[in-house]
């Protein structure tokens, strides 16, 4: 089996004296897609980070990356002065350039055509949120880390979001997502459960 | 590289749809060189003397004061963790955001020094290496500030304690930027004194790249 995308073994977290969770360990392969649970404050978001790099010190346990990732976390990165189109081109992840037509497409997909070139403070803050998910329909990095993506977008977003992400495990990409919504996809789901933590 | 140029592009067309960010250290040097002939008396030969400190510390000043915003936005929104996560080296492109800082004030600066210089009754004949220096010691500046401004950009109201951390640093820079005009008026050379400045400007270009992506990596991890 390849080696997986992003492993952590023997993770332990504490915040302000509280252990949000000990000795969990977990492995992303390709083709999988991981939805941590968790009700607020449970950790959802300290163990997307330490999976992504962000969080370096502050943990104990080992975390190994053999990939790039496309983090998606609670704020937009999307700059309101610049336009939906050049938040795309001049993107700080800059895993790529994008030729034009595909910005154009990618913002299609996420419901922004017509949008492509105005202020991006004009737009809704759902709006704002689909400029950022566009990188979802643009890039090729095959891990996703997903903090909360449906937040403030629509039933219709959501659906087209959750087939995006059946499509992108089914072309060998992992996911890793926090949602409270049941997701609706086409693969399997290996959960990882942060509620029945043990607590202090 | 060329996500390097993205960059820069990208924090320029940012600076100029925001003109009040570029117009801000311009603002505070015209202001207050216009008030040092009102505080010190409009006689003109006493000006000339105190011309060279007044403007370098002026541009000091301005420098130090738009530091503080080069992250704070993109910490804000996020963009910050993006660009840490970004497979391209941080070095290169945090000094792309220290480069897009300096054209939009300590070059702006130093291109406009000569008019206020002249306000000040300084002789034309040193504006050369007043605009000289200002171009090497303002980048040197840019670089310091944005060590500063990584180290602070957590913090709510970093303002203050970027002064602290970095005005000991930015001494150097003044002393050898004054003394160059100085030595012009004196009628010596300014070479050496320029010299000086360019070499903490390579000296900085090697170091605070290095010293902004280590202090940005412990703001938004923290």
């Amino acid at each position: 089996m390849a080696a997986p995308l992003v492993a952590a073994e023997g993770l332990s977290l504490e915040r302000g004296g509280r252990e949000l969770f000990r000795d969990l360990s977990i492995a992303v392969r390709q083709g999988q897609l991981w939805q941590i649970e968790g009700e607020n404050g449970a950790g959802k978001t300290s163990l997307l980070r330490i999976l992504s790099g962000l969080s370096r010190f502050g943990y104990a346990g080992k975390v190994t990356r053999t990939s790039a990732v496309l983090y998606i976390g609670h704020q937009p990165a999307v700059k309101s002065l610049l336009s939906p189109r050049e938040n795309l081109a001049w993107h700080v992840s800059g895993d790529a350039s994008y030729p034009r037509n595909e910005i154009d497409d990618a913002l299609a997909r996420v419901g922004l055509n017509g949008y492509e070139g105005v202020p991006t403070y004009t737009l809704s803050a759902g709006q704002q949120r689909r400029v950022n998910l566009a990188r979802l329909f643009i890039s090729q990095v095959p891990l996703w880390l997903l903090d909360e993506p449906f937040t403030a977008i629509d039933r219709r977003g959501v659906v087209n979001l959750q087939s995006r992400l059946s499509s992108h495990i089914e072309g060998g990409g992992a996911v890793v997502v926090t949602s409270h919504q049941p997701l609706e996809v086409a693969c399997d789901i290996c959960r990882v459960d942060l509620t029945g933590s043990p607590r202090f | 590289m060329r996500f390097c140029l993205r960059l820069l592009l990208r924090q320029l067309a940012l600076a100029v749809r925001r003109p009040i960010e570029i117009g801000q250290p311009l603002m505070f040097f015209a202001m207050v060189i216009a008030l040092f002939p009102l505080g010190l008396g409009p006689d003109p030969g006493s000006l000339a003397g105190f011309a060279p400190g007044v403007l370098w510390v002026t541009a000091l000043l301005a420098n130090l004061l738009s530091a503080d915003t080069v992250f704070r936005s993109d910490f804000d929104d996020g963009s910050l963790e993006q660009l840490l996560l970004s497979p391209q080296p941080l070095f290169l492109s945090v000094l792309a955001y220290i480069g897009a800082h300096w054209l939009t004030t300590g070059l702006l600066l130093a291109l406009v020094s000569p008019v206020f210089a002249l306000m000040l009754n300084l002789s034309p004949a040193v504006i050369g290496s007043l605009v000289m220096g200002l171009l090497l010691g303002t980048a040197v500046l840019s670089l310091l500030g944005c060590v500063g401004a990584s180290l602070t950009v957590g913090l709510k109201r970093g303002g203050m304690l970027i002064s602290l951390l970095i005005l000991p640093l930015y001494i150097p820079v003044l002393i050898f930027g004054t003394a160059a005009v100085q030595a012009s008026l004196d009628g010596i050379s300014a070479v050496p004194y320029l010299a000086m400045l360019a070499a903490m400007l390579c000296l900085a270009i090697a170091l605070a790249p290095l010293a902004v992506a280590a202090g940005l990596r412990i703001s938004v991890d923290a």
